[in-house]
């Protein structure tokens, strides 16, 4: 996306929360997030698409939460005692949870050191990623919230 | 000046004073001669001139001073009322709402001069004018300096007369004064407060016209006229009150015993001559320039006033103070506002529920406590009540429009209707009031496009040649129903059912199977018009079914009713609230669901068999009416918990005269619910509107059950 290049000037930094799916550690963009929670009881929502988990309650607020794996083609998530639900305000969705399995920390990544990942219609997860970014801790995908979070048609 | 801020004001006033014109150009019409009207007009032109004035809005301003122009020929009786002339008006009216709406959305007015009608504004008033016309009008113009004198018409009462006459015994002297505020200037009654403080360090004032009362309300035009007492020169006090900002000119004069004996003489003169003049004078200065006029030159000329001219302004006067506008006492209050507290009170609720539950959860809940919470319960609710009725605005403000609609209406498709509506007082939140206005400006066109017979064909069927139509709102319960009825053809079903066929909306075989009723469902087919011609009116097949989302989205309800040959009636049924409901809570599987208690007709308890197959659906029998039963757990996916030898928990909905049974596992109980919006990323799902959090801070679906019928 060249918007994300835009975004992201030569020379600054982004902020990213690093987070684990299955063996994978992924990287959220932090302007995107807006919280991050236990796992509530998330009511389900009959007759919509598998990755719909349904809503949950913040705040009083009703928020949908979906499920990354299953958008991602991986196996269903289990709740853990670390799993969490990253509440992301998004400008097109809205606000909606996505559930991750850990939440491990926040990164800080040079613009310079993001390599955008060659399109590869072969690897379903190369659809969803914006980046790889190289940090201490090894290669960091980085999600691309708006195609994650797209309805799939 | 920075008059930006005063916008949102200006483009509100601005509505109501169209709104009022329309609605009195149109009695006008029916009624040409009708002084109260005519001075309505007049006033509401005024205002609005000198809003658009003050705005900065010069093309609205010279349209509307050409309009005022008119209304005072018609009020000085040199023109009649014509017909031509109210649809010249009405034009004008148009052009002013466009001159709002350009404004509204760039607050600038736009280019358009609208030159044609100010020429034949001219053109009327060209009409009835005779060169003493002329005259009038000209004075009118300068209708300014002409009530300069309007302190010579004030009325002093005895009291006064002696205050007076005692002043000048003891040398000091008495003046009269008027104050003449610059049409700019935003807040006349500060002004005339600083006015009336700059003087009163110096002198003593003695009356004032119109009372201080009506000057603190700013119930005055640009003048007002005051008698004062004071031991010093005229010059200083005039110097005085001129040096308050935005008074355009002060002139004062100084009054003599004699001139305080001549009002008096004045007065038991008028009251001689009959309470009709006596009532004209006070009521004046309420009154714009020309009865002010009138009454300014009665005490030079007093003979005269008995001769000539009264018959025009005096009635007018005489009926003044009735019509005089009620101050409502209101706050006008930013929708955003409300819908916050709106919020705050569903939040409120919510925690009122948790609190509930948690008390009940704990078990050793003392009667204190629950005393506690009965009383909280019960606040919250007059307090939700409260809110809503403040959200409540009559459907007056939308409904309004309508006769000018069906007016115009008329002359477009040439047939002769009226429209005569009730309940326009009727209540609703605010937001529904805001989106009725268009499906109701619909089902109106429609009927009096498709529902009414021309003329000719009426008197034939021996109906009268008027056609009406009826628009009737009233509350049902904790719903609003605004019924929209005519007396003309009624839908004719054969040529819906041809229209469908043709259109393929049906197969001829399907045709044949359709009750009555199911045609007239057709209607609010997407892209179904009867229409032979398609006129601008109606007829370009966008129509009945945007009439019938639109009221769904507003979680309402449309339904036909028609007999041919004698007319249809449209029934919108709109519930009073959006915001929070009574719902039933239930129980499916291990999931929790709430039916809006609206919807639910009775709940039943029926035997497993009891239940029938009818075309392999399972149906109930209840009361002589067969209705199908919908298994929930089914239609959400979820295992029932119970056994299928047990009894069925059936909860009857109604959609329109439709039925059916819900069956549910459990029924929880009745509660007040908050409804939430999905959100948009999961609208497919139609069987749910919406999600209430409850007590416990879990999140219930529910469940709309017109779509599931």
């Amino acid at each position: 996306m060249n918007e994300v290049e835009e975004l992201r000037p030569v020379g600054e930094t982004t902020q990213f929360i690093v987070i684990k799916l299955g063996d994978e550690q992924y990287g959220i963009d932090i302007k995107y997030i807006d919280n991050i929670v236990r796992m509530p009881h998330i009511t389900r929502v009959p007759k919509v698409d598998n990755y719909l988990k349904g809503v949950i309650n913040l705040r009083g607020e009703v928020i949908p939460v979906m499920s990354i794996r299953i958008k991602m083609g991986l196996e269903n998530d289990v709740e853990t005692k670390s799993s969490r639900i990253i509440i992301l305000k998004l400008e097109q969705q809205g606000t909606i949870g996505v559930i991750v399995d850990e939440v491990r920390e926040v990164v800080t990544l040079e613009n310079d050191r993001i390599e955008k990942v060659a399109y590869d219609s072969k690897d379903e997860k190369s659809n969803f990623l914006c980046g790889v970014g190289k940090s201490d801790g090894g290669l960091i995908s980085l999600l691309d919230l708006n195609a994650v979070v797209l309805e799939s048609v | 000046m920075d008059v930006s801020q005063y916008l949102e004001i200006f483009l509100d006033e601005t509505n109501e004073h169209l709104q009022n014109l329309n609605t009195q150009i149109l009695s006008l019409e029916q009624d040409p001669e009708n002084m109260d009207t005519i001075n309505e007009i007049f006033r509401a032109a005024h205002s609005l001139k000198g809003m658009a004035g003050t705005m900065g809005y010069k093309r609205m301003q010279t349209l509307t001073h050409d309009m005022e122009n008119v209304f005072s020929e018609v009020r000085n009786g040199n023109i009649k009322v014509k017909a031509d002339m109210i649809d010249v008006l009405f034009q004008c009216l148009d052009a002013l709402e466009e001159y709002n709406t350009n404004i509204r959305e760039s607050s600038d007015e736009g280019t358009n001069d609208n030159g044609a009608l100010i020429k034949r504004l001219n053109d009327i008033m060209g009409d009835g004018d005779t060169p003493a016309a002329q005259e009038a009008a000209s004075q009118e113009q300068a209708a300014a300096p002409a009530a300069a004198d309007g302190f010579v018409g004030i009325k002093l009462n005895e009291n006064q007369q002696s205050v007076l006459s005692e002043a000048l015994k003891q040398g000091k002297s008495v003046y009269g004064l008027t104050v003449k505020v610059q049409e700019s200037c935003i807040l006349k009654a500060a002004r005339a407060f600083l006015v009336f403080k700059a003087i009163e360090e110096t002198s003593e004032i003695i009356v004032s016209d119109p009372s201080s009362q009506d000057i603190e309300d700013e119930k005055f035009d640009l003048h007002f006229s005051l008698i004062i007492v004071s031991e010093t020169e005229l010059n200083e006090v005039v110097t005085a009150a001129k040096s308050v900002s935005e008074i355009e000119d002060v002139s004062g004069s100084v009054l003599n015993l004699d001139d305080v004996g001549a009002a008096e003489t004045e007065e038991s003169h008028a009251a001689e001559t009959g309470a009709e003049v006596e009532a004209a004078a006070p009521a004046a200065p309420a009154q714009a320039q020309q009865p002010a006029q009138t009454a300014a030159s009665a005490p030079a000329a007093p003979a005269q006033a008995e001769q000539a001219p009264a018959p025009t302004p005096a009635p007018a006067a005489k009926k003044a103070p009735a019509n005089k506008p009620v101050v409502n006492r209101t706050v006008r209050v930013d929708i955003e506002k409300l819908d916050t507290l709106m919020n705050l009170v569903s939040e409120l609720i919510i925690a009122k529920n948790s609190l509930v539950s948690a008390s009940a959860m704990s078990g050793n809940s003392s009667q204190a406590v629950n005393e506690q919470i009965e009383y909280l319960e019960s606040v919250t609710t007059s307090l939700h009540e409260s809110v809503m009725k403040v959200r409540m605005v009559p459907i007056e403000s939308t409904v309004n429009k309508f006769p000018r609609m069906v007016r115009d209406l008329q002359k477009k498709l040439g047939k002769k209707m009226e429209l005569y509506m009730s309940g326009e007082e009727t209540e609703l939140d605010r937001t529904v009031v805001d989106q009725i206005g268009d499906p109701l400006m619909h089902l109106l066109r429609n009927s009096a496009d498709h529902g009414l017979e021309s003329a000719a064909v009426r008197k034939e069927r021996g109906k009268p040649e008027v056609g009406s139509i009826f628009l009737d709102a009233y509350q049902d319960g904790n719903n609003v129903v605004i019924e929209v009825r005519d007396d003309g053809n009624g839908i004719d079903t054969k040529a819906v059912k041809n229209k469908a066929i043709e259109r393929g909306v049906i197969t001829p075989e399907q045709g044949e199977a359709m009750s009555e009723k199911e045609i007239i469902d057709l209607l609010f087919n997407a892209g179904f018009s009867t229409a032979k011609v398609v006129s601008d009116v109606s007829g370009r097949g966008v129509g009945l079914d945007v009439v019938k989302s639109m009221i769904e989205s507003l979680s309402g309800e449309v339904e036909v009713k028609s007999r041919l040959g004698e007319g249809s009636t449209w029934t919108i049924r709109l519930p009073l609230t959006l915001a929070i409901i009574q719902a039933l809570m239930v129980e499916i599987g291990d999931e929790k669901y709430a039916i809006a208690l609206g919807s639910i007709q009775t709940i039943e308890d029926i035997l497993p068999s009891d239940v029938n197959l009818v075309q392999a659906k399972e149906v109930i029998q209840l009361r002589d009416l067969v209705i199908p039963l919908i298994r929930l757990n089914e239609i959400l996916d979820i295992p029932s918990k119970k056994d299928p030898e047990e009894n069925l928990v059936v909860v009857v909905v109604k959609k329109g005269d439709k039925l059916a049974g819900l069956v549910v596992d459990e029924l929880i109980g009745q509660q007040e619910i908050v409804i939430k919006s999905l959100g948009k990323y999961i609208s497919k799902c139609k069987i749910i509107s919406g999600a209430t959090v409850l007590g416990d801070g879990e999140v219930a679906l529910i469940l709309d059950a017109n779509s599931l019928i």
